[in-house]
């Protein structure tokens, strides 16, 4: 079984709501729809006070490069364009929409009818993929249509579909494979036909063997689609270390993906994609996770953009329960704690995480035994014990020429620590200075 | 017997002749002239090495000025006035003069301590906190708590209050600005230290609009503009939704903090029984540490 | 409901602590320890005793009174310091008090001068050891004769070390192999057993407290250096299995040149580190004053440490 060569660790998997099917979320009496839901600048605001907006109109522009298209998750009349204060507390542009109805653009087929055939041209393919404001959705949020914009004078020469899943307690891309194995085939096509390359690698972990089987399945009946069985490790589906694992080839520091010849997608996006190109849909919907060892019950829900956390919770599992400790946007591993609960989701969303107190505290930091454990569990073959020295001392220089930015950011060093060193946080701090230093020597 | 100690004798002597040699090769091939005007002025620096001055430490101060040849942009806040005459004595140049100046925290916050809003539970730095989320207290703009700025300082001149935001020691703070630098949310300022120590400053720099700040914290300016209507030497300014008081317009006649509604405006150092009487309107629920008492924290 | 907890990611560990790694090598060492009891009766366990208890109370009163931090000692890495100390010293009744002093400078001047646990270059139990070995050179040497099971007589017999007998007399005393790996020999507390103490490392081994890498290239490196000095001249020098199996290497290896703290962390620091160990060993044993280098050969390259960790990164991904 095919996995990357050096370090990773295996935290306890989680997947405790495997088996709970996606269910459909209400829409609320309002929505909240933020303008930077992706890596980049936020969409300019392209409707006003008392517009009526339909489901998966247009109401915020892409006007920059690094940009994409938002769209509104339900139809009604604008409330206001204004701010909102994200799952983090900060506030950020947003449309403020009440919801009346559920009218839908005309353009969109909602029939519940599979449809293979795709007559685009590749560059049609990626416009598309821009007008329905698809972004990547393991994580990054990385507007799709720039992923697929090959530059000049690199070749693409893998499509490879990151289905890992390897972030303990996320089951959304699992559910996918189990319900949408299909549509997930197509928008995988779609994505190969985009890129022009003749293979397209499905790399899923090993420990979802009812998923590999279905797509195994699936696979036969396209043309260049092969499903990679992959070990369980952490950090499985982080980019270049899939890269790694499925070709064996390797991102060089510093440079993309696409030096190497290689296209990394999320499973989610693919899914996405069959629906934007296929039925016109633009990225309107997560599908979500909302699990947790101290929850009633464990969900897997399609729930429109712009929901607010304490709407996903009260329709799930009525209310947090007492004994919550943190509750978690992504997976225990590279998920992002939330604190504004009344903070809308946004693309990208896997997941509402509850962890119980006990756990979600971390435990008293103590000296460094110079163990070296963090040294074997990095990935990239770095030394975080060394980035924790050198950031306290704000040696910046020295840190980058320790290959600092190399990092990326997976959490295995703090995961293996015996003396709880909040390592991860300390090289992010000092990623964030040598790339001030890098910026103020311009 | 003599046979031994001279052969003894002659090598050790032989070595100490040929070290002497190479030492003296290496010493004149790798000798630095420099400027020994530089080890003067080193001399007369407070040798903190705080950064203030933009410098990598006292040495490169004191390599600038003389490279320079006069103090022009150049200052060194901890020595102040007396450092820089003589600095300026050694150079032979003209004194720069400066206002002395302190550094000043612009936040207040009221929903610390107990009334926090949530645990901060990772990396005890301020900069990193500010990459995760608002903070405890829930105001994106407000202090961040772990004290980013008393590391920074040299001078043991910053400490971590009892409300949870630093309190700044005048006596020992010399104006050099590393804990402004050292702060993500950029709530130290540095300003004249006015007459009598007297100033008065806008304990806030929270730019959300006024219902959203309120929100944010009790204490935050709401950009009302009250007191920049009160104010009669234009000092006051309201922008971005929050008001700043111009030091150098600023008469300290505290028309303003009487006017602010949310008790944001600080006036320190002055008699107490001045603004007792008219102590500002209680603002509602949230304030629950009436200014007067901040003040004395202070002092 | 309680305060939401926010920290930037990850949200979950993997639940492994220092403590835990301390409590392990404890454990570990529990087999040398009942050996040494088995071989020299019951001075063995108050030598033991007097070490771990000294070496506890000396870091409480140091982070207590000194240092005035909070207290570190239920992290069982000044309990590993006591019973390797006890394991270096020969298990006689006037040790117990010399052993204190031994505890007071394995703690005192070999950790917490620099800073407690993780900060101290050297393996503080050697330095403990050393120190009390040039103090006190008489006491030091004077083994005891090793009785039966339990022997129940207090009385100091004086017997010889292998190795002391190889410096005094030559390779005519020398006992067999097999029994220099059962431990039916004279020597220090916790050193004369091979087999204890290899069961103790196993288990390290398999809870991944220690990697191979310094065991192996430490008695690699002696195996098969003694054993080129043996083939020279077998009249002069010990055939390589005794060399490994005499003396303290085999506790060195395994225990104290394994110190996380104080060892490399590369693996090809370790290496490294390791060969230097088996050489130097052999080195001091044939060529030095003293019949046994293991804590010597240990010392000195626990001094080149922090250059090894500078010179032998890891592999870099893609480089």
């Amino acid at each position: 079984m095919r996995t990357f060569r050096m370090g990773g660790v295996h935290p306890e998997e989680n997947k405790i709501s495997n088996d709970a099917a996606i269910e459909v979320m209400p829409v609320g009496k309002q929505m909240v729809v933020l303008m930077n839901q992706h890596l980049g600048a936020p969409a300019t605001p392209v409707v006003q006070k008392g517009d009526k907006v339909k489901v998966g109109q247009l109401i915020g522009e892409a006007q920059t490069f690094m940009c994409a298209n938002v769209h509104s998750p339900v139809s009604g009349t604008v409330l206001k364009v204004d701010t909102c204060k994200d799952a983090f507390g900060l506030s950020k542009p947003a449309v403020y929409i009440t919801v009346e109805g559920d009218e839908w653009m005309e353009t969109i087929d909602r029939t519940p009818d599979i449809k293979r055939e795709c007559t685009l041209e590749p560059k049609e393919i990626v416009a598309k993929l821009k007008e329905m404001g698809i972004v990547g959705l393991g994580g990054a949020t990385f507007p799709t249509h720039i992923k697929y914009s090959i530059p000049e004078g690199k070749k693409a020469e893998y499509l490879i579909v990151n289905a890992a899943e390897c972030e303990p307690y996320l089951t959304s891309d699992y559910r996918v494979m189990m319900e949408h194995a299909e549509e997930v085939c197509i928008g995988v096509s779609i994505l190969r036909k985009a890129l022009g390359v003749p293979n397209a690698y499905i790399g899923i972990e090993s420990n979802k063997p009812l998923a590999i089987a279905k797509m195994q399945e699936m696979a036969k009946g396209f043309e260049g689609i092969i499903i990679e069985p992959l070990k369980v490790k952490y950090p499985q589906g982080a980019e270049k270390q899939l890269i790694n694992a499925v070709t064996g080839r390797k991102v060089p520091s510093g440079k993309l993906p696409i030096d190497v010849g290689c296209v990394v997608s999320n499973l989610g996006s693919c899914f996405a994609v069959y629906e934007a190109i296929q039925k016109n849909k633009p990225l309107i919907e997560n599908i979500l996770t909302v699990t947790g060892k101290e929850l009633p019950s464990q969900h897997n829900y399609v729930v429109r953009i712009g929901t607010t956390y304490n709407e996903i919770i009260s329709h799930s599992i009525g209310q947090l329960p007492e004994t919550t400790g943190k509750v978690i946007s992504g997976g225990t591993m590279m998920g992002k704690a939330v604190v504004n609960l009344d903070a809308p989701t946004v693309k990208g969303n896997s997941s509402v995480l509850v962890i119980g107190e006990k756990e979600a505290r971390r435990a008293e930091e103590t000296n460094c035994i110079r163990c070296g454990k963090c040294m074997h569990a990095c990935p990239m073959g770095l030394e975080p014990y060394l980035f924790s020295a050198l950031v306290k001392n704000n040696k910046v220089e020295e840190a980058k020429a320790h290959n600092i930015l190399d990092c990326i950011e997976c959490g295995c060093c703090f995961f293996s620590c015996p003396a709880n060193k909040p390592l991860t946080d300390e090289i992010r701090l000092g990623k964030n200075k040598v790339r001030a230093m890098m910026a103020a020597k311009k | 017997m003599t046979h031994d100690i001279l052969i003894a004798v002659l090598i050790l002597g032989a070595l100490g002749v040929l070290f002497a040699v190479v030492l003296y090769i290496v010493a004149q091939k790798f000798k630095v002239v420099e400027d020994p005007l530089i080890d003067e002025v080193a001399e007369v620096l407070p040798g903190a090495n705080c950064g203030g001055c933009g410098k990598a430490g006292c040495r490169a101060f004191a390599e600038a000025c003389v490279a320079q040849g006069n103090m022009e942009g150049l200052r060194c806040a901890p020595g102040g006035d007396a450092v820089a005459a003589k600095v300026a004595e050694l150079l032979g140049c003209a004194v720069a003069q400066g206002e002395p100046q302190v550094a000043v925290v612009r936040c207040n916050p009221a929903n610390c301590g107990e009334k926090r809003k949530s645990n901060y539970d990772g990396l005890r730095s301020c900069a990193f906190q500010a990459t995760v989320y608002t903070g405890e207290g829930g105001c994106p703009f407000g202090c961040l708590g772990c004290g980013d700025c008393v590391a920074a300082c040299q001078f043991d001149a910053i400490h971590m209050g009892a409300n949870g935001v630093p309190v700044v020691d005048e006596e020992k703070c010399t104006a050099c600005g590393a804990c402004a630098k050292a702060c993500p949310r950029r709530i130290i300022e540095l300003r004249p230290k006015g007459k009598m120590n007297r100033r008065v400053y806008v304990s806030c720099v929270n730019k959300e609009k006024g219902a959203e700040a309120r929100k944010s914290c009790g204490n935050a300016c709401i950009g009302c503009g009250k007191c920049e209507k009160a104010c009669p030497f234009d000092a006051v300014h309201v922008t971005d939704n929050v008001a700043y008081i111009d030091p150098t317009k600023c008469k300290s006649c505290r028309k303003c903090v009487v006017e602010c509604p949310t008790g944001a405006i600080h006036d320190v150092n002055f008699p107490a029984p001045a603004k007792k009487p008219e102590a500002p309107k209680p603002a509602p629920e949230k304030l629950e540490v009436p200014v007067a008492e901040k003040v004395e924290v202070k002092q | 409901m309680n305060l939401l907890n926010i920290s930037g990611s990850p949200h979950v560990h993997s639940d492994e602590s220092t403590k835990k790694i301390m409590w392990r090598v404890n454990l570990a060492l529990v087999p040398a320890l009942l050996c040494a009891i088995a071989y020299f009766g019951l001075n063995a366990l108050l030598v033991s005793l007097v070490s771990v208890a000294s070496c506890v109370l000396f870091q409480w009163l140091i982070e207590k009174f000194i240092l005035k931090q909070k207290s570190t000692i239920s992290d069982g890495s000044a309990i590993v310091t006591g019973l390797l100390l006890a394991f270096n010293v020969p298990a006689t009744a006037q040790m117990l008090w010399i052993v204190i002093i031994g505890a007071l400078v394995a703690i005192g001047i070999g950790k917490m001068s620099f800073g407690g646990l993780g900060k101290n270059p050297f393996n503080p139990a050697l330095v403990g050891r050393v120190f009390l070995l040039i103090s006190f050179p008489v006491q030091m040497t004077t083994w005891p004769a090793v009785g039966g099971l339990f022997p129940m007589s207090l009385d100091v017999t004086t017997g010889a070390t292998p190795l002391g007998i190889l410096k005094e007399e030559g390779m005519a005393g020398m006992p067999q192999a097999w029994d220099l790996f059962l431990g039916h020999v004279g020597g220090s507390l916790g050193e004369v057993s091979a087999i204890a103490i290899l069961i103790g490392a196993f288990y390290l081994l398999c809870r991944k407290v220690i990697t191979w890498h310094i065991p192996v290239a430490f008695i690699g490196t002696a195996f098969i250096f003694s054993g080129i000095l043996w083939l020279i001249n077998p009249e002069q020098y010990l055939d390589p299995l005794s060399s490994i199996l005499a003396g303290g290497i085999m506790l060195g290896a395994c225990f104290m040149a394994t110190d996380m703290v104080t060892s490399p962390m590369a693996k090809s620091g370790q290496l490294i580190f390791g060969f230097g160990c088996g050489l130097l060993t052999i080195v001091i044993r044939n060529w030095g004053a003293y019949p046994e280098g293991v804590s010597f050969a240990i010392l000195i390259m626990n001094s080149v440490v922090p250059l090894l960790n500078r010179w032998c990164k890891p592999k870099r991904f893609a480089v």
